[in-house]
């Protein structure tokens, strides 16, 4: 105990899919049938709300390096911030920027002006899912057109996988996709990729 | 399951979003003239349209933004989706412009 303590909070979180890692790398499935699943733990998200077109925004943009994205699906990206759009005047900022840098710079960027700057990085965790599967995996339960020539590398979409709302953003043509659960859905939302991914395991059924 | 088009995100699965109720219910001028009759009509009573009616919806899983459904009750036909602010489409309008809507969401998307 007296150990842990002095450890620091740092040292005690634990990744809300910890304790299926073991069972998503086992579940690895390679080949031309590929598909693999894992997280991606505390990974720095910042929520971010602003009028797109006041000066507090441009000075965000600069900030950032980067124009937040005016309409939904598209995303931009700069050095290690990538900038997903979730409303008309709601972005998330998801970086490999430490957190509490971040959050201080955009803070200093939105000068008091409305709208908000959060550190959100404990809302929800990152899964990764990989390989040329990885799309008819995501169809058995998102209703989006995920299809190439619908969906892309480089667009965010909020929306649904099984009855679970997430954030979805394709990062390659592999096809890879990110998942961003909320942290309490996300052992639902890991076990229900591993059951759909469990069929690619096996012998296809013709 | 109905396809409502967001106007933000366009068409999106039933279940993306939650239903609010009539549209254009106006809060009143002063709350506190009103009897106990008017602010019983104005908190509980609501249309029961047979044909287009126009109804809040809220995108909850995507934008999270309110906006407004014109819907035929006979048919459950989405006639229009337009954002809060924006004029009650007429219904024959409303048709042309889901169509339209239709089409620049296809051609929208890459
Ligand atoms: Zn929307």
């Amino acid at each position: 105990m007296a150990e842990q303590i002095t450890a620091g909070p740092a040292r005690l979180r634990r990744s809300p899919l910890a304790h299926l890692e073991e069972r998503m790398r086992a579940a690895t499935v390679t080949g031309p049938r590929g598909v693999s699943l894992s997280e991606w733990p505390y990974i720095t998200m910042v929520s971010l709300r602003v009028d797109p077109e006041s000066e507090a925004a441009a000075r965000i943009e600069k900030t950032l390096g980067a124009p937040l994205p005016r309409r939904c699906g598209d995303t931009t990206s700069a050095g290690p911030h990538t900038v997903l759009w979730l409303g008309p005047d709601e972005w998330m900022v998801v970086s490999q920027a430490e957190h509490p840098a971040l959050t201080a710079e955009l803070t200093e960027a939105l000068d008091g002006d409305p709208g908000s700057v959060v550190d959100v990085s404990a809302n929800r965790t990152t899964l990764e899912l990989s390989g040329p599967m990885a799309r008819e995996v995501l169809e058995k339960g998102c209703a989006l057109d995920l299809h190439p020539r619908a969906f892309e590398p480089g667009q965010a979409v909020s929306t649904q996988v099984g009855p679970v709302p997430v954030i979805l953003w394709q990062t390659d043509e592999a096809p890879s996709y990110r998942l961003f659960p909320r942290a309490s859905f996300a052992d639902y939302l890991a076990r229900w990729l591993l059951d759909a991914i469990d069929e690619y395991a096996r012998p296809e059924v013709t | 399951m109905l396809l409502i088009s967001c106007p933000w995100c366009g068409p999106r699965d039933e279940t993306e979003y939650h239903y609010g109720g009539q549209a254009h219910v106006a809060y009143p001028h002063s709350p506190a003239d009103l009897d106990d009759r008017q602010w019983a009509e104005y908190v509980f009573y609501r249309d029961n349209t047979k044909g287009p009616f126009a109804e809040r919806w809220m995108h909850s899983t995507g934008c999270r933004r309110w906006f407004n459904v014109l819907r035929d009750t006979v048919t459950n036909e989405v006639l229009a989706a337009y954002r809060i602010g924006e004029p009650r489409p007429e219904p024959q309008q409303a048709a042309a412009h889901a169509a339209a809507q239709a089409v620049a969401h296809a051609g929208g998307e890459r």
